[in-house]
């Protein structure tokens, strides 16, 4: 890298400070950035990282403390300045009018409003020269709204470029990218640091972190909790930095599989929209077991998953549970029968997102005692409730009042957790439990999840993660196109044998290859 | 057959063209509201405030262009109460749209009542006279109707074009369709969303308020409290017809005025005599839903239309 101790310092933040209602997000943080680096800033999530950032910018005002680029201290609050100054920020929710072209985009703001007419010539050529100076190829004519992820990033990068930034802010950029995308914005990040640009890269990726940054800032519960250069440490020593503590992965006790307790026999559902029904699965989820389902995503995991909490009923075959579930099959049945759901999408079907966490906590159980009783809801019970998850799965946010869209995904899937094993659940299904969640809170998940196997309880473990599948589960099944694999016990099959039929090889012709 | 020779008469082209043009008016206006995204039901009151105030100014002595120009900054004035309730306040734009409405409609009345205390029948005033474009309106069917009209309904036409002009190929028109789209996307470019936004509701209610004004000053000659009389409401369909998209809506509006017009000729005829009024007066507006529900399919509402954008709230 071009940077190092002796270059100049583009940026200095000096003692930030943020609180939002009771949360404090930024105590006193203090770094500096220096020209030709790319500084990693990791932590958890709701490490106050993106905070930070959007302080940065000038889209959040401060508390206490000062911004100063290049030497000059940027007025808070004004994301004008900061682009004036030289700092472009790509949002990890990207800022683009999905109505417009990539070109009007990224000339939005950027001349007077009052300009009678837009300058796209010039803008033109502009941008053909850093698409191809930075590797950043996208068609300055396309809508934005048929861009792929990858692209619109590229669109957000650009728009940093064009106004001529020497600080490029990236927060979580590869999150939503495949890895053949995550391996062309590195490529844009070095060619930008070779250009003597500096950049801050957050993340809660490690490996991504010490493939891309010359120097880590870690950040923990909203204060700056080391910094080190990347070439001195390791990606275990930053991951106990970022949480504070060693980190142990979950080890799995060998454990006799107990009693079936749901059992699926040649179950079919109809089809859904693109993605396949069930076709004629066998499945049993035993008590003390973990079950894991590995497959490529849109194979039937979503009809299985419905299927298990209530959503849907078998078209055919038969599922029986223990003790045998009489009536109709439907979310609430499902939840008498002891079934626990860790639904895949936190936001969408997991929680409510403007209402309080005594609320969404619960959601499952709010038409029985204690929470209301005669029809009247028992507030007192219900944030009782809340406060122990709060508690005891260390869901870090204001309080049980707060709306839950304020917390991070991390704490947001603690909640959901948390609502669900506090039930005693029978059944436990967890569909992509760890999904975009941080080191800490995958540790967290998935030590809850083998606690609640150990006693007794059957997991059916659903993700497109094969590192997760094999680490948690005692035995495994493929799903491709609706169907299911026999079951393999834990360490009978390598990752690359699972690979193999999650392409669809080992499924024969029928229906029933199982 | 007496449809196809009501539509061979350039005077029926003549009074669609005129009908449709404080709708052309009031319809941009709602547009630029809906493009930063705020939905201004405002708008049926800032009509009647409009026609009130234009036609108030011109009986009080002022000329017919001074009376547009108090018209317009009347509808500004009620448009920036509507801003700032809904744009910094991020009230909702229901409740707020309906409440100028009222207040706008009531404020006319009370106007009116105070400064024409003992008048049984509205005064009159001298309207805007057609102006024939010399050449242009001797064209057959097409001059008669559109080449010698006001020029307030010059002024319209003239707008549609500034309006697609302004939102397609000018910085404004970038920002402010970007705001409608996705706010925080202004926001991140250093532009101020409660600016754009304001800004254009107040513009929007402006035209608006022309729009009633074309009613008392080029339309008919005088004031009455019932004369817009749903054209508002028309309107917003109108901009929903439209996709949101200037040319479409006005489009829209020429065709929702062709039914006006044809109905009420249609009530002339032999039909007229067994069909009951009242049904030729359903007609535009059963027409309209009718349109409405087949042009409408695709349109692509803006992303952020009616959604608040609050600073630096996570």
């Amino acid at each position: 890298m071009a940077g190092g101790e002796g270059a100049e310092v583009v940026l200095r933040l000096d003692g930030i400070t943020k609180r939002f209602g009771a949360l404090l997000a930024n105590d006193a943080i203090s770094f500096e950035l220096r020209k030709g680096e790319v500084v990693a800033l990791l932590g958890e999530n709701g490490a106050g990282k993106t905070t930070l950032m959007n302080i940065l910018f000038g889209h959040y005002t401060a508390d206490a403390g000062t911004v100063e680029v290049f030497g000059r201290r940027l007025p808070p609050g004004h994301p004008r300045a900061a682009l004036a100054a030289g700092v472009g920020m790509v949002h990890q929710h990207f800022t683009l009018a999905d109505n417009m072209t990539v070109l009007e985009n990224i000339l939005l703001g950027t001349g007077s409003l009052l300009s009678p007419r837009l300058d796209t010539g010039a803008a033109r050529a502009k941008v053909a020269k850093l698409s191809a100076d930075f590797g950043l190829a996208v068609h300055p004519d396309a809508r934005v709204g048929a861009l792929s992820v990858g692209e619109r990033q590229r669109v957000e990068i650009l728009k940093a470029l064009y106004r001529d930034a020497r600080i490029l802010i990236l927060d979580e950029p590869t999150a939503v990218l495949t890895p053949q995308e995550t391996a062309a914005l590195f490529e844009t990040l070095r060619k930008a640091v070779e250009l003597g640009l500096s950049v801050i890269f957050i993340s809660h990726k490690l490996n991504e972190v010490m493939a891309i940054s010359s120097r880590v800032l870690v950040l923990r519960h909203g204060r700056l909790a080391g910094e080190v250069a990347t070439a001195d440490t390791d990606r275990h020593r930053l991951a106990e930095m970022m949480v504070g503590a060693e980190i142990t992965a979950p080890k799995l006790a060998e454990r006799d599989p107990g009693a079936p307790l749901l059992t699926l026999r040649r179950v079919t559902t109809a089809r859904r929209g693109n993605a396949p029904g069930l076709a004629g699965i066998d499945l049993t989820l035993r008590a003390g077991q973990i079950t894991g389902l590995a497959g490529v995503s849109g194979n039937g995991q979503a009809a299985l998953a419905d299927l298990i909490g209530g959503l849907d009923e078998p078209a055919s075959g038969t599922m029986d549970l223990t003790p045998p579930h009489h009536g109709d099959w439907s979310p609430r049945a499902a939840l008498a029968a002891g079934i626990a759901r860790i639904p895949e999408d936190r936001h969408r079907t997991g929680t409510v997102a403007d209402f309080s966490l005594t609320e969404n906590a619960v959601l499952e159980s709010y038409e029985a005692a204690p929470y209301s009783r005669k029809g009247w809801m028992d507030w007192a019970a219900a944030e009782g409730f809340a406060r122990k998850i709060i508690d005891t799965y260390d869901v870090r946010c204001p309080g049980p009042s707060a709306r839950i869209r304020l917390l991070s995904g991390g704490n947001m899937q603690k909640l959901i957790l948390g609502r669900a094993l506090e039930a005693g659940p029978k059944i436990i299904l967890a569909n992509q439990p760890v999904r975009g969640l941080d080191i800490g809170a995958v540790t967290f998940v998935h030590g809850q999840l083998i606690a609640a196997r150990d006693r007794g309880a059957a997991v059916l473990l659903i993700s497109e993660d094969l590192d997760e599948i094999m680490a948690l589960s005692d035995s495994i099944h493929v799903i491709y196109e609706g169907r299911l694999s026999p079951a393999f016990p834990r360490g009978t099959k390598t990752p690359a044998e699972l690979g193999i039929w999650m392409a669809g090889q080992g499924f024969d012709g029928g229906a029933d290859a199982a | 057959m007496e449809v196809l020779d009501i539509l061979l008469t350039a005077s029926f082209w003549a009074a669609a063209v005129r009908i449709a043009s404080p709708l052309i008016f009031a319809t941009l206006g709602e547009l630029i509201c809906e493009r930063a995204g705020v939905l201004n039901l405002g708008i049926e009151g800032i009509m009647v405030i409009g026609a009130f105030a234009g036609w108030m100014a011109v009986y009080l002595g002022a000329g017919l262009w001074a009376g547009v120009l108090v018209a317009m900054l009347a509808g500004m004035l009620f448009g920036l109460l509507h801003a700032t309730l809904t744009v910094p306040f991020g009230l909702s734009q229901h409740v707020v749209g309906l409440g100028v409405t009222l207040l706008a409609t009531a404020s006319a009345s009370f106007a009116y009542r105070i400064s024409l205390p003992e008048v049984t029948s509205p005064p009159k005033i001298t309207p805007f006279q057609p102006f024939a474009i010399p050449y242009l309106s001797e064209i057959p069917l097409i001059g008669p109707a559109f080449f010698a009209q006001t020029p307030l309904t010059y002024l319209a036409f003239a707008l549609i074009a500034v309006v697609a002009f302004t939102l397609y190929r000018t910085p404004l028109g970038l920002a402010l369709r970007a705001a409608g789209e996705n706010p925080a996307s202004v926001e991140a470019q250093g532009l101020s969303v409660t600016a754009i936004r304001m800004g254009a509701v107040i513009v929007g209610s402006g035209l608006m308020a022309v729009g009633g004004a074309f009613l008392t000053m080029s339309a008919f000659s005088s004031f009455f409290f019932e004369m817009v009389n749903g054209r508002g409401w028309i309107c917003i369909a109108l901009v929903v017809f439209g996709a949101w998209r200037p040319g479409k809506a006005a489009l829209g509006a020429l065709l929702f005025a062709a039914f006006d017009a044809l109905q009420v000729r249609l009530q002339q005829t032999p039909m007229g005599a067994v069909v009951p009024y009242q049904v030729f007066l359903m007609v535009p507006y059963v027409l309209s839903i009718l349109a409405l529900i087949l042009m409408s399919r695709r349109a692509e509402v803006p992303a952020a239309l009616m959604v608040p954008f609050n600073k630096g709230e996570r």
